[in-house]
């Protein structure tokens, strides 16, 4: 069904995602907003939280006026069943990064002993800094023997045997005091995830204030455990990020080369693909073929990871991914895990488009399986490649429609260690910044799209507003992407903040939104608020930060608002979550949560609104501090 | 339809599933808020104006019929509860209402609801001011429709009966016990 101009815009603020909208429905594609028009209306009672099958006797629902049930058949109230659901969700998302994470670890122990060909430890810098962290002395041992070695301790982080995680080492003294005492410190990555998994089971926790407060730390579990991990592996195996300049949209697909799209979330086979396509033998196939190279794009995470190091250009965010296959031009996609709509597959089949999946435990209707193991991605990346190259060939001019636009430039890979390089080594200067008032505070602006809001206005509009008042952003996932189409990420936006960030910008050449990595690298933010708060000598919900979510969908928000939460930072949604069928668990989060964590969550669908709030927070932050 | 008439809701009761969606955005539709999240916090609580029951192995959404010759409006006293000829709906007039509650025990179906303290009498209005009403427009099953949808699906599904009848050569009733995609 053709789409009206209103339809069209009322989607995306996107250009690229106007044009292909169209092209898609005169394909006869149905994209992920006809299928959320299709839904509609959604349960009342699942938005509220209301409902719960966790058990035969039910499904059950609440009745949240009042009138009809309002017990399950076990006897859970409201209350109850919202926290367990939301515990659930909690455990899913954490699940999620941290088995990304262990695979991490899995090609890290097989990179030191040997059987991981093609992959090799890319930052011993980092790989000694971490291993020191966990007590494991760098003196003597080679790469690959401390390789080894650290892989063993951190698969010990996901058991059971810690009284701690050991990234907790990081964390600001008078922010593990408060978690200590509410019983929230992570023990075992996987343990959280676990007991939560039995909490929420019929008949075991029925106090909606523990299951939440577990809810926090099976976050935590997350945020200084498997995503940790995840992050600082990936830098260990793939280099530590570095600014780089890119460019992001659907003009990066190039009509005269061979497209391969990455999409998923974990680097490990996208950077084994990146460095087939450098290969000689298969870039002559190419030309061979009529091509004018392999060009490598991304999609969501996996594509942040690559851009971040290898500067990659991005295809778009989590709403572009179907559209991305409708401008006929990708000759392969590969996808590994998480966000990848299964509606892909069968997308592609109208176009010559080859589909990849690539993970044991991510397969997808219509797409053709390939699975990677550390001991063959090398070969296997070959293989893959090489089948695009050919694939070329098979292209149908009639079903090709290059972007019209050109791809926007960007600036990413700010790690860590890349913003303290930029400020000549320690965090003095942004402290003295934020001191002086240039720049006001800091804001992560992260999550996903969701076709319940306008395609990245939530962040875009958020962020705008944010820099105009000299809050400096930083981000990751698919809001920075957003931000990187709509042109916030390179130094001549700085033109677009404040006067004083935008002297920040000026004199250290950086854009006034900074590019973190993806949605696992939220860690990077939080390492980042956590050594502020160290050098100061203070406690993270001190600090002028907040965190907003404008557009988030999935499960692994939900998990990684919780640890920002837990961790002392005030954080915005923009997509309501399933609580409001409990007014208690509402309040508690919303309001009397500060009084534990001096932070809590808002919700708040309206970018401009929140902004507001976050800039008032900011102001009391900074009045709290004497600034 | 004459257009001043405003069609009533019809139910497809086949097609309910009894998720209660129909009930919740009824309470949206009297609200002051107007949004399920700002609606469950609201005091007084928003009223719904429909009612899935369990009803003889399945669920039945029961809402105001509009009869045109209406017990209720029969036996109310003071001409509160009326047949509007103009909009073919029984009309209700909270200023001329006593609060007797002759119309609750009137109605043949129980849709008229004792009003608690902050109105006399709740019934459904069909959702005034709004072209589709809220339980229509929340139906996931479309087990609510307005009464020409209602009108034009039975006769297309009659017509599809007896051609997919003839062509399988078996009766009508032979067909809808094997499980027609045409059963009513
Ligand atoms: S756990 Fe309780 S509320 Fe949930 S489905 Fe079972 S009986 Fe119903
Ligand atoms: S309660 Fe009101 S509407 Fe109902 S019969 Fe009495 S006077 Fe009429
Ligand atoms: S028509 Fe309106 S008032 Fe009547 S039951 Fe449906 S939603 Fe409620
Ligand atoms: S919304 Fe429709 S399917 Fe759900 S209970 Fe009401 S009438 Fe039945």
């Amino acid at each position: 069904m053709l789409l009206t101009k209103a339809e069209i815009e009322a989607r995306t603020i996107t250009e690229d995602g106007q044009v292909f909208l169209q092209k898609a429905a005169q394909d006869g594609l149905e994209t992920v907003w006809d299928r959320y028009q299709a839904q509609k209306p959604q349960c009342g009672f699942c938005e509220l939280g209301l409902s719960c099958r966790n058990c035969s006797m039910g499904p059950c629902r609440i009745d949240p006026f009042g009138e009809g049930p309002q017990r399950g058949v076990c006897g859970a109230d409201a209350d109850i069943i919202v926290a367990r659901n939301l515990g659930r969700m909690i455990a899913a998302g954490a699940a999620s990064h941290s088995d990304h994470g262990r695979d991490l670890v899995e090609v890290l122990r097989k990179v030191g002993e040997g059987h991981a060909p093609g992959y090799t430890i890319r930052s011993e810098e980092k790989l000694k800094k971490v291993a020191a962290e966990f007590g494991i002395a760098a003196d003597g041992k080679t790469p690959a023997d401390l390789a080894v070695e650290l892989a063993h301790a951190m698969e010990e982080e996901f058991g059971t045997r810690k009284k701690a995680l050991t990234f907790l080492g990081r964390v600001p003294e008078k922010r593990r005091a408060i978690w200590d005492k509410l019983g929230i410190t992570p023990r075992g990555i996987d343990r959280e995830t676990s007991e939560m998994m039995h909490r929420t089971h019929m008949g075991v926790d029925n106090d909606w204030q523990s299951l939440l407060l577990h809810g926090l730390r099976n976050a935590l579990s997350d945020g200084w455990g498997g995503s940790f991990i995840a992050t600082e592996v990936s830098d260990i195996l793939f280099g530590i990020p570095q600014p780089v300049p890119s460019e992001v949209n659907l003009g990066v697909l190039k009509e005269n080369q061979v497209n391969i799209v990455l999409h998923g979330h974990n680097p490990i086979v996208s950077e084994m693909i990146y460095e087939a396509a450098q290969d000689p033998e298969l870039l002559a196939l190419a030309s061979e073929k009529g091509a004018e190279g392999i060009n490598l794009a991304g999609l969501c995470c996996t594509g942040n990871e690559l851009l971040m190091r290898r500067g990659i250009p991005m295809a778009g965010n989590h709403l572009m991914t179907e559209l991305a296959l409708s401008t006929g031009l990708v000759d392969m996609m590969i996808v590994d895990y998480q966000c990848i709509m299964p509606a892909l597959g069968e997308i592609a089949t109208c176009y010559h488009t080859l589909m990849i999946s690539t993970s044991d435990k991510a397969k997808f209707p219509h797409m053709a399986h390939h699975e990677f193991h550390p001991e063959t991605a090398q070969s296997k990346a070959r293989e893959l490649v090489r089948m695009a190259v050919e694939n070329y060939e098979r292209r149908l001019p009639a079903k090709v429609l290059p972007a019209p636009n050109t791809p926007t430039r960007m600036m990413a890979g700010f790690s860590v260690e890349a913003i303290l390089g930029a400020l000549g080594g320690s965090p003095a200067p942004l402290i003295e910044a934020i001191k002086s008032g240039a720049v006001q505070g800091a804001v992560g602006v992260v999550g996903c799209n969701n076709p319940k809001i306008r395609q990245d206005f939530g962040h875009v509009t958020l962020t705008r507003h944010l820099i105009e008042n000299d809050i400096l952003v930083v981000d990751t996932g698919c809001a920075a992407v957003a931000h990187a189409k709509a042109g916030l990420k390179v130094p001549e936006a700085a033109a677009l903040a404040g006067p004083g960030l935008q002297q920040v910008c000026k004199s250290l050449g950086i854009p006034p939104v900074l590019h973190m990595g993806s949605c696992v690298d939220n860690v990077r933010i939080l390492d980042l608020a956590a050594a502020l708060a160290n050098a100061l000598g203070t406690d993270i919900s001190d600090l002028p930060l907040a965190a907003a979510a404008p557009e988030w969908y999935s499960e692994k928000a939900v998990s990684i608002a919780c640890y920002a939460v837990a961790s002392g930072i005030f954080t915005v949604l923009g997509t309501p979550p399933p609580i409001f069928g409990s007014p208690k668990i509402v309040k508690l989060l919303t309001e009397d949560i500060e009084g534990l964590l001096g932070a809590s969550f808002a919700v708040e669908p309206d970018p401009e609104k929140a902004a507001a709030r976050i800039e008032q927070h900011i102001r009391q932050k900074r009045k709290a501090l004497g600034l | 339809m004459d257009e001043s008439l405003r069609e009533r809701v019809m139910v497809r009761l086949e097609r309910c599933v009894g998720c209660r969606s129909c009930e919740l955005a009824c309470r949206v539709a009297h609200s002051q808020s107007g949004t399920l999240w700002g609606a469950v916090m609201e005091e007084p609580k928003p009223r719904r104006r429909i009612f899935v029951e369990q009803a003889a192995e399945s669920p039945a959404p029961f809402l105001c019929r509009h009869c045109e010759d209406a017990p209720c409006v029969r036996c109310c006293p003071t001409g509160a509860l009326r047949f509007d000829e103009t909009s073919g709906l029984v009309a209700y007039a909270v200023d001329r209402c006593i609060g007797c509650h002759a119309c609750v025990m009137a109605c043949p179906f129980g849709v008229v609801q004792p009003g608690r303290g902050d109105l006399f009498v709740v019934k459904c209005d069909r959702c005034e001011g709004r072209d589709r009403p809220a339980c229509v427009e929340a139906c996931p099953t479309r087990a609510l429709v307005l009464e020409t949808a209602f009108l034009v699906d039975r006769r297309r599904r009659a017509v599809g009966r007896f051609v997919e009848a003839a062509r399988l050569d078996i009766s009508e009733a032979d067909l809808m016990a094997a499980g027609s995609a045409q059963s009513p």
